[in-house]
This record gives C-alpha cells, structure tokens and sequence, in this order.
C-alpha cells in the first residue's frame, strides 16, 4: 500500500510540474506579451520599459525557474489589473468556488445515487426511465441556457430566488443546480450499473438465501461495494467541476475564483490566469490522488495495477 | 423480383440473417438512435441548404424592425421567429448558427481524433514505454481545466471560428486516447494479429488493417461523444464572449445577445438554447445507440 501511494504521489508531482510549465508557456503564446500588456495605443519604447519591468527581455527558461520557485513559496506575482498579489486576490475569491464545489458535489451525489439504486432495482420501471431521460438531457443541457431558465423562472416569475450575488445561502441554490447537474449523470450511470452488476452477484444471493431482509441486503451489502467505483468518481468530478464553475458564476455573478477567471482573461491578466489555471490543475491532481489513494484502500486488488 | 424474394427467404431459412441484416435489425430496433440519426440528419441538411432555407440574409441590420416577437406570440410570417436587438432575422441566424456548430463539431472532432487515436493506438499495441509516454499526456491533459484553458488561448489568439476549433481539437484527444488505448490492448492479443504478425506483415499494415477495423466501432462511439462535447464547449466560449465573434451567428452568441433582454423577451434566450440543447441531444442519443447496437454482447 505505501509503495502504491509513493508511486501515485511521484506521479501526480511530475504531472503537476508538467501543467506548471504549460500554463506558464501560455504566456508566450501572443509572440510578445509586454506588447499584449501595452495595448494597441503603446510606443516602442512604453513596450521597451514594460519588457525590461517585468523581466521579459531574458529567456523563457529562466523565467519559468523563477516564477515557479516563486510559486512554490505562493508567491504567484502581482495582477496587472488590480496591482495586488495575485496570491491574495485567488485566497479571497476560491472560498466561494471551493463552497459552490462541495454543495455541487453534494447535491449530485444525493440525487444521482438514490436515482441510480431505485433505477437499479426495479430496470425498465417508470423511474428507471426517468432517470435515464434525466441523466441523457443532463447531458445535452448547456449549463449557461439551463442557468438562465432558472434565472427566468425562479428569480423573476416566481421571485423565489435572488438572480446574482453571493451574499446568502439562497445565492448558492440556482448555482448549486446547475454545477451539480453537470456532474449527475455520470455518477447516475455509474450507481445503476454497479448496482445492477452487485445485485446478480452470488454473495448477493447468499445472502437473500440466509434470510436476511432486502433493505439489509440492498445497503449493507449491494450499495457497499457498488459505490466503490461511484467514490472516485465523484472526487474526479469535484476537480472537473471547479474548474467548470468559471460558466456558472459567470451567470450568476458569484465573485468566486472562477469569476475572477473570467474577468482576467478579458482582461489579459495574465499572472492571474497562470495561476488560476495551475490552482485549478492542483485541485483535480490532489482530487484524483485522493481517489486512487481511497480505491486502493477499499479494493486492495486496485493497488497492483 | 418475387422469385429474389423467395430465394432470399430460403436461404435465411438455412443460413440464418447475416451480419448486415442482424445489424440492420438492431439499428432499426434502437429507438435512441433512430431519433439521434433521423434528427442530426435534418439540422445537417439545413445547414447546407442555409442559403435557400433562410428567408433572409443572417447579417442584414434592419433599425425599424427590432426585437419583433414571433409568430406564435403575435408576431409575423415575414420574420417567424422574430428578430433581434439589431432587427436581425432570427430565424435565418438559427439556420445559420447550425452551420457554425455543426462545423465546429466535426471539425474538432476530427482533429482530436487523428490525435487521440494515434496516441491511443500506439500505446496500446506497442505498450512498455510508448505506453509510459502517452498515459503520463492523458493524465496531463486531464489536469488541465478545459473551459479555463481553451477561454485563455482563445482570448490570447484573437476569438475566430478556425482559432476555435483548432484549439478545442488540441484540448479534446483525452477521450479518444484512453479508449482507443483500451481497445487497441483488447484486440492486440487476438489471434489473427499474431498471425499477421507471422506472416511478417509490417506493423502499418497490421494498425491498419488488423488492429482498426476491429476497434472502429467504439472510435465511432467517441466520435459523436466529443463531437457533442465540442458543440457545447463552443457555444460556452461564445456565450462568455471569448469564443466565436460576433456578428457570426453561433447559438451561444445568440443567447447571450438575448441575455440582455431575457426579462422581456425570453424566446430570444430560449429558442437558439432549444435548438442547442436539441443538437446535442440527438448527438448523444446517436452515440448511446450505436454502442448498444455495436457492443458485442448484444449482438444475438
């Protein structure tokens, strides 16, 4: 087990160097970003000081070396927009990104699990078919559309909901929907057909043949090992999910990380934007980690592979 | 013709239905894809047809008729589905807008593809390191936040429909590469591929004509997949305004054109995201059939 975790951890550090140095080259993507920074209106030599200020006249290497010792130490430069570590400015804003995460997550889970197991027990029955019609137009629905028919609907018709902002846990409901509909239909899927695979399996049948009662049998002993798989794959979710929550608060105006994404982009701040995109990589490299790591734990025959 | 059909039905008495009929079979029998198919093929015919089909030109401005309603809420057959803030027939950019999603679709699709299945391919018929190589780049590639990435490179090139595209065909391979991968290790160690190996085929023709043929279903399967998910990934760059440009008619342009004015007039939101959501569905119904029709399991 711990030659395992040693394997997966070196594994997830030389990934993570690797992303390091993709965001950071995106930098150089424009051919010439103290031109990019100076805008369209600037003199040669407004671009000349811009060049030498932010140190882009030296090579790139020994730039990268820089930044990510600095990053390493959390120290990820200051915005070009606001003048203000970059550092601060993501540490005030992911809270709201990690809360929006963990509510998704969670509403995707308790509805996508019990939907999986009832859809599992009874296949073909009119709930199996709901839930396969709720997982395939989960699927299809663009979040922003589907956000702003929430919008419409809960905000203005019915004036239940506020629109935008983040001020109270009834800002987080309309986003919590729409970030955890993106992630249901996958763990859905996967619930039902685990627990389908579980419930033909002989233990099952031992089971039912010593007599124990069918709620006993269906959570002690099918949703036990069906959900194995459904753990993990919601820790990967998580990491997909913060990283595609720059949609969803952009529809709903929640100040969170992914906001500031937005906004960065739009604006070509690019210290900004190279570390959210490394933060944002962090979070689904320590996630994923996380998840082979739990998988190991509950199924030893994983740790071989 | 009565005497073909006899002789058909006598020889399905002693053979029994071959493959392409017991296919045929299963691909009529899947309502799912059915629908998908008979539903892509409509917006693919309109997309090519968009100049005959569209009533009016997608890009003429017209100030004295703004943001009339359509026709089944009072307004007129002369613009059906109404038009927009800049008095732009809204129908005409609908048929458009089918053109730049669909293109944008197969395109990306195409080129992560190519990608995603070399990769995929090698790593699963040469293994050891190749092997090494390729799934240290998936899991790379994972890490990276698509959305945040493509909304980055995108705004970093300059927002076009060919920027677009190449940049959601270089981020979308992940898919193809771990499937491809996956089959390729399957079928690798069947027989005929050992005796392809023996006969001293070379090992371009072996990928080609032993290895491909046999993993091409589950690639179709992942072709429509990550079409699907570059038509959505599209229209949310185009929706946040760092996508395709406007006055180009992409639907998730359109809906953000229509935020604006969601208030009052909500058809400008609801009907390019209706057409959307309709899009992709059908993609993904296409998808999920052809796996159920071409998995092996369900092939009795």
């Amino acid at each position: 087990m711990l030659h395992f975790i040693l394997k997966r951890l070196g594994l997830a550090v030389l990934v993570a160097f690797t992303v390091s140095f993709i965001s950071f080259s995106l930098l150089f993507l424009s051919g010439d970003p103290a031109a990019a920074l100076a805008g369209e209106t600037a003199s040669g030599e407004d671009i000349e000081a811009l060049r030498r200020l932010y140190g882009f006249d030296r090579p790139m290497l020994v730039q990268y070396g820089e930044w990510l010792w600095s990053a390493l130490r959390g120290d990820f430069g200051e915005s070009y927009y606001f003048k203000l570590p970059v550092a601060s400015l993501i540490a005030d804003r992911l809270g709201v990104t990690m809360l929006l995460g963990v509510c998704g997550i969670s509403f995707a889970l308790l509805t996508a699990v019990p939907l999986g197991v009832v859809a599992a027990i009874r296949p073909n029955s009119l709930i199996d078919r709901a839930a396969l019609f709720i997982s395939v137009a989960g699927q299809a629905m663009p979040s922003f559309w589907f956000g702003l028919i929430l919008i419409v609907v809960f905000a203005i018709q019915l004036g239940w909901l506020p629109p935008s902002g983040t001020g109270t846990w009834r800002h987080f409901v309309m986003p919590t929907i729409v970030l955890g509909y993106y992630a249901m239909p996958a763990i859905m899927r996967l619930t039902r057909a685990g627990m389908l695979d579980v419930l033909s399996s002989d233990y099952i049948r031992t089971a039912r043949a010593k007599g124990a009662n069918e709620t006993r049998v269906l959570f002690r002993h099918a949703l036990r090992n069906a959900i194995i798989p459904v753990v993990s794959l919601a820790a990967v979710q998580m990491g997909f999910m913060l990283g595609g929550s720059i949609v969803v608060e952009s529809i709903f105006a929640l100040h969170g990380a992914g906001y500031l994404a937005w906004e960065s982009i739009a604006r070509n701040d690019l210290p900004t934007v190279q570390a959210l995109i490394l933060i944002f990589s962090m979070f689904y490299i320590v996630f994923t980690f996380l998840a082979d790591v739990l998988n190991a734990w509950l199924d030893p025959r994983m740790r071989s592979s | 013709m009565a005497d073909v059909t006899s002789h058909d039905r006598l020889l399905d008495e002693i053979t029994g239905p071959t493959p392409g009929q017991m296919l045929r079979k299963r691909v009529f029998g899947h309502q799912g894809l059915l629908i998908g198919l008979v539903v892509l093929l409509l917006l693919t015919l309109v997309a090519i047809f968009a100049p005959w089909l569209a009533p009016h030109d997608p890009y003429a401005q017209s100030l004295m008729t703004r943001m009339e309603p359509p026709v089944f809420m009072g307004g007129s057959w002369d613009h059906p589905l109404g038009t927009d803030h800049l008095g732009r027939d809204y129908l005409s950019r609908l048929i458009y807008g089918a053109r730049v999603s669909l293109l944008i679709g197969a395109v990306a699709a195409l080129i992560s593809g190519v990608i995603g299945t070399a990769m995929g391919v090698a790593a699963g018929y040469f293994g050891g390191k190749v092997d090494t190589v390729v799934t240290f780049l998936i899991n790379v590639r994972l890490a990276m936040p698509v959305v945040l990435v493509a909304l980055a490179v995108v705004a970093i090139l300059g927002g076009s429909l060919e920027v677009v595209i190449v940049v959601l065909g270089l981020l979308l391979w992940d898919r193809f590469a771990v499937v491809m991968r996956a089959s390729t290790m399957q079928v690798r160690r069947r027989e005929y591929v050992a005796a392809a190996q023996v006969i001293g085929a070379s090992t371009p023709r072996i990928l080609l004509s032993e290895i491909m043929p046999n993993i091409a279903n589950n690639l179709i399967v992942v072709v429509t997949l990550e079409m699907a998910h570059a038509i959505l990934l599209e229209a949310a760059l185009s929706f946040l305004g760092l996508g395709v440009q406007p006055p180009t008619p992409s639907w998730g342009l359109m809906v953000s054109e229509g935020k604006n004015m969601m208030l009052f007039e909500p058809w400008l939101v609801l009907i390019p995201g209706a057409v959307l959501f309709v899009l992709v569905l059908a993609i993904n119904l296409m998808g999920d059939g052809l796996r159920d029709v071409t998995a092996p399991e369900n092939r009795s």
